[in-house]
């Protein structure tokens, strides 16, 4: 990207979408603008004041004209609002099928991990005409995972996930941004997205995840802090067996009910006692501290495949997602990127 | 709907001679002393300790804003590290914001005109307008002291976890500055309102009261129902900061998004406390230098009232990309739809007010012409924002920030300016040097629009606000803006030097130098320290242009 471009690059297939809105907002800007002036101009000429005593015509008010100019925008108005809702909804729901990839944002970097187990900082590889659904969370503070080639744009919300999702459809690197201020460096908390043709994508996914793919990374979390000991099934079983818990309706000692998604799996791990599951004992402990965000992921990954979850699904909403009530300190994974498994789905 | 006409009043002669001649005393001269200023219950006096002191944040905030476009010349972070950078963009915002464009047009102009305008003597709570002063000075020494000890780099709205946490800035410093000054505009909202209430003169009927008065009255209810939610916002992130109370930090139990809730819900409708004063500004210029009544007296007073209300419920357009749900969104993109309708209204009929007008060009006038349109631009980029499928495209960019400078510093501030040049002769009974005030009218709004215009552009590129560092495609658009901003910058520079200049030398202005409508008109200038030397009796409209005299008895 060369030179001085006036207007950004069209990269995904919602990027049409966005700048018709856009054109067509200008369109009616630019009406409204040039008739105004034009009236203002041709009346303060053509009605100057000639001599100092001059007053003007006392012209009072017109209720048709006022209906009138109150009507049009108001038509107006709600025309643009259906058709930024439309094309907001487009951005906000991701097709069924979709390609996962987690994002973390941390001072000043955005960590990036696939579901095969790959790992990437500040750098974003994605396979062209795919729709990639990317789920954020942050370590610290506040951070906004931006693409403008895309046209989309989400807040990375500590203690939440949120969501954001696109289709590329132009092979090329486009800028990724961190759109919310964040401290000292957060106009360095940048990077690219690099969209790859399906066959260089298999092959750069093939080169990556020396640990396997994420739920494996999972597993082998949960055998190191022995989470087994109390959630397997079994005579020592102190806690709810995680065998198909993702997805499913759990009944809380209140008598509530919810839905185990990505965030009730999180905020039971790192605040236990907020949400005890009906006939166990509040028995435990806190991991806050122990576990990272992205660890977090990877046992949510692997909790996920009990399920017999193989397509990519869950991870919580992006929007209306509830709101767990704690976060980790920063415990940044300088998990080693090497050759390892292939695949981008867990098996 | 049009305003109530009173019959032609009887044929007196013109009680207001057109002698250029300064009164032997005036509130200027009544009392002198620094104590006489410092003590002063007089509410023009308190204008001018306002006036005097929201210049000085004024040129503070405009040094911040120069470091920013320095800084901004290049892609690099070469001028100065990002650290300092960081605190540059969010001294220009806190000091530009909470110390200049929430008090300048209502604590200033609206102090010495809402009295006038409305013939009474002072504003109703006299001792409590010189608190009020005293509460912005005290939270200005905050915000000062802030700025010494190394300044705050929250961004000006000290969004959370950041700030409670993670920022080791001037953070609690600088908003406890916010906090005090909050008071003061309490303070001024209470005393307005209370006021225009009670002490109109008599036959000064809501209807006949100036547009200046009507928006200064919904821009009160704003203050004193909005300001109290910063206030306890503030305290509370004084709270998780200090104390460690999870409030907003979600590592301690909080929700940082509930911040965004608390400070939006005040800070949205704040815009409309800076804009709501200028419009009423330009009611009365339009009407002025058109010599004609506001086309549509009772559309643009309500108006006023619909955007205070309408102001209320659109917080959360805010918070687009924050994880609000689908249709929270939803509900705060009509909403916001439904308050640009009063500012189009409002637009159309000071437009038609111009229709059959005699107009004028003097340096007010050329002020509102350039208002309406940078307003124009500024309310209608706001459209684009409203529309949720095309904000999360430009939420945080340079867009943004293209926006909110065409509504507060091309809509309020060109307003401003063009109100202290038109009642400047009231004020200091001298007239301003009118070539040198059209030519900085002229380069202010070429300036402004250098300034400005190519940030709509870099900001639909997608470059994201406060970066110290950007992509060196940016550039040339970048120059631009900051090439427009040092033109912009001696356009602010020039009419601080010849009003000083004027306020001594200029030449003696006369009662109404413009021959316009008003009963501040109808005193001398400088007025006496009461105002009037008898009550004046009000028996028509403000604005009624159409009768040449107006009867005080």
């Amino acid at each position: 990207m060369e030179g001085t471009p006036l207007f950004p690059e069209q990269a995904s297939t919602i990027a049409p979408r966005v700048d018709n809105l856009y054109f067509f907002l200008v369109s009616v800007s630019m009406f409204f603008a040039v008739l105004v002036t034009i009236l203002i101009i041709v009346f303060a000429v053509k009605y100057r004041r000639r001599h100092a005593d001059e007053i003007g015509a006392p012209i009072h008010g017109s209720l048709a004209l006022e209906l009138v100019w109150t009507g049009i925008p108001f038509v107006i108005a709600m025309v643009m609002f259906v058709w930024g809702a439309s094309v907001y909804f487009a951005i906000a729901r991701p097709p069924e099928e979709t390609l996962d990839i987690y994002a973390v944002g941390k001072q000043w970097m955005w960590k990036f991990q696939h579901r095969g187990g790959q790992r990437e900082i500040n750098e974003l590889h994605v396979p062209v005409n795919t729709p990639v659904r990317v789920i954020l969370t942050s370590e610290d503070v506040l951070h906004d995972l931006f693409f403008p080639a895309f046209r989309v744009k989400m807040d990375a919300i500590p203690g939440r996930y949120t969501q954001l999702w696109f289709n590329a459809t132009k092979p090329g690197r486009y800028h990724l941004f961190c759109a919310e201020y964040c401290g000292t460096k957060h106009s360095g908390m940048r990077g690219k997205v690099i969209v790859m043709p399906q066959n260089e994508y298999q092959a750069w996914l093939s080169g990556g995840a020396a640990e396997g793919t994420l739920a494996q990374q999972g597993e082998k979390l949960f055998t190191d802090l022995v989470c087994y000991t109390c959630h397997a099934a079994g005579s020592g079983q102190r806690g709810p067996v995680l065998t198909g818990l993702f997805g499913s309706q759990v009944e809380l000692a209140t008598g509530e009910r919810v839905t185990a998604n990505a965030e009730y799996i999180r905020e039971s791990i790192l605040n236990p006692a907020a949400k005890i599951v009906a006939g166990f004992p509040p028995i435990m402990p806190t991991f806050q501290g122990q576990v990272s965000e992205e660890q977090l992921l990877a046992l949510t990954e692997y909790i996920k495949t009990l399920s017999g979850d193989q397509a990519p699904a869950g991870g919580g909403g992006g929007a209306g997602a509830t709101t767990p009530e704690a976060s980790p300190p920063a415990q940044p994974q300088t998990g080693a990127q090497g050759a390892g498994s292939a695949e981008s789905h867990p098996h | 709907m049009s305003p109530q006409i009173t019959p032609h009043s009887t044929a007196n002669a013109r009680v207001i001679a057109e002698g250029a001649v300064m009164p032997a005393r005036h509130y200027l001269n009544e009392q002198g002393g620094w104590r006489s200023w410092l003590l002063t219950t007089d509410h023009k006096r308190i204008a001018l300790l306002y006036l005097f002191s929201i210049t000085a944040f004024f040129f503070v905030g405009g040094f911040f804003a120069l470091l920013v476009r320095l800084e901004l010349l290049t892609p690099q972070s070469d001028f100065m590290t990002p650290d300092v950078y960081n605190r540059a963009f969010t001294m220009h915002g806190v000091v530009m914001v909470f110390f200049f464009l929430i008090p300048s047009i209502p604590a200033t102009l609206g102090n010495f005109l809402v009295p006038l305008m409305l013939g009474a003597k002072d504003l109703a709570f006299p001792k409590i307008n010189l608190l009020s002063w005293y509460l912005y000075i005290i939270g200005g020494i905050f915000a000062v002291a802030a700025m010494i000890g190394g300044g705050v780099d929250t961004g000006w709205t000290f969004y959370t976890p950041y700030s409670s946490m993670s920022s080791n800035s001037r953070v609690l410093t600088g908003a406890v500055g916010v906090f005090i000054s909050g008071f003061s505009s309490i303070l001024t909202g209470l005393n307005f309102i209370v006021t225009i209430h009670r002490m109109r003169a008599p036959g000064l009927t809501w209807f006949r009261l100036p547009l200046f008065i009507w928006s200064h009255y919904a821009t009160s209810l704003i203050m004193i129902l909005g300001t109290p939610v910063i206030a306890i916002t503030i305290l509370l992130l004084a709270f998780e900061r200090v104390l460690r109370v999870g409030i907003f930090d979600p590592g301690i139990g909080g929700d940082p998004v509930l911040f965004q809730h608390l400070f939006w819900f005040y800070s949205h409708p704040a815009v409309y406390i800076m804009v709501l004063p200028g419009m009423g500004v330009i009611s009365e210029l339009v009407a002025a230098f058109s010599r004609k009544n506001i086309f549509g007296y009772s559309f643009v007073a309500f108006s006023s009232l619909a955007i205070a209300v309408l102001g209320f419920l659109v917080w959360g357009h805010h918070m687009f990309v924050a994880g609000e749900t689908p249709y929270s969104a939803l509900m705060f993109s009509i909403l916001s739809y439904l308050v640009a309708v009063p500012s189009a209204v409002k637009t159309f009929n000071w437009t038609a007010t111009f229709y059959k007008g005699s107009i004028s060009y003097e340096t007010p006038m050329l002020y509102a012409f350039g208002f309406v349109g940078l307003f124009l631009i500024g309310g209608l980029t706001g459209l684009f924002l409203a529309a949720v499928g095309l904000d999360v495209h430009v939420h945080d960019t340079y867009f943004v920030v293209a926006h909110f400078h065409y509504i507060m510093v091309g809509g309020t501030l060109m307003a401003y300016l063009g109100g202290l040049h038109y009642w400047f002769p009231k004020i200091t009974g001298r007239l301003y040097p009118e070539g040198w005030a059209k030519l900085s009218a002229l380069i202010v709004f070429v300036g402004f629009n250098l300034t400005f215009l190519p940030q709509f552009i870099v900001g639909y590129l997608g470059m994201p606000r406060r970066y110290a560092m950007y992509p060196p495609e940016f550039q040339v658009l970048n120059v631009m803006s900051t090439a427009g901003a040092s033109v912009l910058g001696f356009g602010y520079l020039f009419p601080m030097v010849y009003l000083a200049w004027a306020w001594r030398h200029g030449k003696i202005a006369g009662n109404n130098p413009f021959h316009a409508k008003g009963l501040e008109w109808e005193t001398t200038s400088p007025p006496p320290t009461f105002n009037f030397d008898r009550v004046p009796i009000v028996t028509e409209a403000t604005h009624s242009y159409g009768h040449q005299e107006t009867k005080v008895a």
